[in-house]
């Protein structure tokens, strides 16, 4: 540590202004800030003292990721072995998946890293660390078996036109890793949707198995909700999906670890399930009777478990940029989340993910929500005054 | 808004000028740039959704526009006198209207295929903002010449951000340009995919916001004080 700090302040002269490289201070910025506790201290104004700055709140993030990360990687080995029926050890399927998922993660943060770099040296400010979380959150929302180039070209994507086109971290209206999933989705359906889920890459000796399915339990379901996995799989994660999303097991360590921290809001993660659960009892209450496996008679509480709904009412709808700021609106945005993201499995089946397409338009309405909140707070206290 | 200021400027005129004097040349190239109708007037962004998934569509509908809105600023700005001010509206319509059925007709006559992918567009060229729009803002109030001029440099700047956007679109959407295959067969082999979303009306949009965000960090008469 003392090294690499005598090596930072060796170097350090250069950066500043008037040194050589006065024009990459931005990017040294960012990398002693993230090594090192910054020294700077707001000079003037009231101002709250805290030990949490904004990226040690980044980090507290990515450390209730790991839960997922490593359950999703696990996932991945188990269900390649599963679909050609061989039997290994529970680390063989770590190990695969770890291959397999590294690289996506690799890219995911050069390619957006780069991005942020390049604005914050062009436009000469610092070098946010928003895209720190943002960039394990693409991969955990991609297929595993994304293309790579595909991966980069949503993180430029999302870290240009859904933040620094906006003036960077903390002006996204949306939540650009959600955005960088809705761009692969919309811009390649082959590769986001269908039989892809599961890493087919042979097995020597061995053929796919013949109950091999490559749907998921989202396409499943709207044709005949009987036949999506059992619960206990679905909870802990043992299907198919993006690679953070199966385990609603994992989802819920996260949850439990940004609560008590404080970080993410347990108002919005709440109403997003409750949302879920009203919307599915409703629905189960008007379905029709004569079609007993239609999509409307899932029981509620599936929506908690099948596909990305856990993931996204944990990690996405909890962004604090682009979520609702008030406490009230907090409550409507998550039960507007909920019921939208259960409209959309059971009605459009050529959207089976609905909670990425239900986040999205409500960080479009938070502002809007917050604005009718305050309006309403105010006029309630002028009544009484 | 710079269109006023070039309007009132255009009226105080008093002396008699050349054909293609500086201000009229000014008159011609404003609205290629700093006051391009699509991404600085903001008027007649639908159409440039609808039209621009390849380039052929677009840049034939950039001709039927830049043509009907040079001749009805000119028709117009010639009978301008006579115009009632009551029931000008109309008078424009008409005007419009039968240069947009002229244009609809030749394309049936002539390049029948593109007239059917621009479908309703070329008939809808009569509620296209850009033309009332130019009609009311400039030919009601100007000479003939200036008027002409004023309606081929709105349909143009209108033309280039079509063509631009539909290049784009139709490069990364099916990887063509006029029709004609461009993205080499190895770069597919290697793994590379067309990318559905240039298909999507929405990708428009983003474009223009693109082009947009490029113009305004290039000309600095467009930032706002605000």
């Amino acid at each position: 540590m003392k090294i690499a700090q005598n090596l930072i302040q060796s170097v350090k002269p250069h950066f500043e202004k008037g040194g050589r490289f006065e024009k990459f201070h931005p990017a040294f910025d960012a990398l002693e800030t993230f090594l090192f506790v910054p020294a700077h201290t707001t000079a003037s104004g009231v101002h709250i003292r805290d030990a949490i700055d904004l990226k040690r709140t980044m980090f507290t993030v990515i450390i209730a990721l790991v839960p997922t990360l490593l359950f999703g990687m696990w996932n991945v080995g188990y269900q390649h072995h599963l679909a050609y029926g061989v039997q290994v050890s529970m680390m063989d399927n770590f190990l695969f998946g770890f291959w397999k998922v590294l690289p996506i993660i690799v890219v995911s943060y050069t390619v957006g890293l780069g991005v942020e770099f390049i604005f914050a040296i062009i436009r000469n400010h610092q070098v946010s660390e928003g895209y720190l979380v943002t960039g394990l959150l693409i991969p955990l929302t991609m297929p595993v078996t994304i293309p790579l180039w595909m991966v980069a070209l949503a993180a430029i994507f999302c870290t240009v036109l859904g933040k620094e086109i906006f003036g960077g971290t903390g002006m996204n209206f949306m939540n650009p890793a959600l955005l960088a999933r809705a761009f692969l989705f919309f811009a390649f359906p082959a590769y986001m949707s269908g039989d892809i889920w599961t890493d087919l890459s042979s097995e020597n000796g061995h053929s796919l198995v013949d109950a091999y399915s490559g749907a998921t339990n989202l396409v499943t379901f709207d044709t005949d909700f009987t036949k999506v996995g059992t619960v206990s799989d679905m909870f802990w994660g043992f299907e198919q999906g993006s690679i953070g999303e199966t385990s609603a097991f994992a989802c819920l360590i996260g949850a439990f670890i940004l609560i008590v921290t404080g970080i993410g809001s347990w108002q919005i993660i709440v109403s997003c399930f409750v949302g879920a659960l009203v919307m599915g009892l409703v629905l189960n209450g008007l379905a029709p009777v004569d079609i007993p496996t239609h999509p409307m008679h899932t029981p509620a509480y599936y929506h908690w478990l099948m596909g990305g709904f856990a993931f996204g009412a944990v990690y996405m709808a909890t962004d604090p940029v682009s979520a609702a700021h008030t406490e009230v609106g907090k409550w409507i945005y998550g039960l507007l989340i909920g019921m939208f993201t259960v409209i959309l499995r059971v009605f459009n089946p050529a959207y089976p993910e609905g909670v990425m397409l239900s986040i999205l338009l409500m960080n479009v309405f938070a502002p809007l929500i917050d604005h009718i909140v305050i309006e309403q707070h105010i006029k309630n206290r002028k009544k009484r005054a | 808004m710079s269109t006023e200021t070039s309007a009132t400027l255009a009226t105080q005129e008093t002396k008699k000028e050349g054909l293609l004097s500086k201000k009229n040349i000014q008159i011609l190239r404003d609205p290629l740039d700093d006051t391009n109708p699509v991404t600085v007037q903001i008027l007649g962004v639908c159409s440039a959704l609808a039209v621009t998934v390849q380039v052929k569509p677009a840049l034939i509908m950039a001709l039927g526009v830049t043509l009907v809105t040079a001749f009805s600023n000119l028709i117009i700005s010639l009978i301008r006198n006579s115009i009632p001010n009551r029931i000008r509206i109309i008078v424009q319509l008409i005007v419009v209207a039968m240069l947009v059925t002229i244009v609809d007709q030749v394309l049936k006559a002539y390049l029948f295929d593109v007239s059917k992918k621009l479908s309703v567009f070329v008939g809808l060229i009569i509620t296209n903002c850009i033309v009332m729009g130019r009609l009311e803002a400039f030919a009601l109030a100007q000479k003939p010449w200036p008027s002409f001029l004023d309606g081929i440099g709105n349909g143009l700047g209108y033309g280039i951000i079509l063509v631009v956007v539909a290049f784009v679109r139709e490069l990364l959407g099916a990887g063509s340009v006029f029709g004609i295959k461009v993205v080499p067969q190895w770069l597919y082999d290697m793994g590379y995919v067309n990318n559905g979303l240039m298909m999507l009306p929405p990708a428009a949009l983003f474009l223009i916001g693109i082009y947009i965000w490029w113009q305004r960090s290039r000309n600095k008469n467009l930032i706002n004080a605000s």
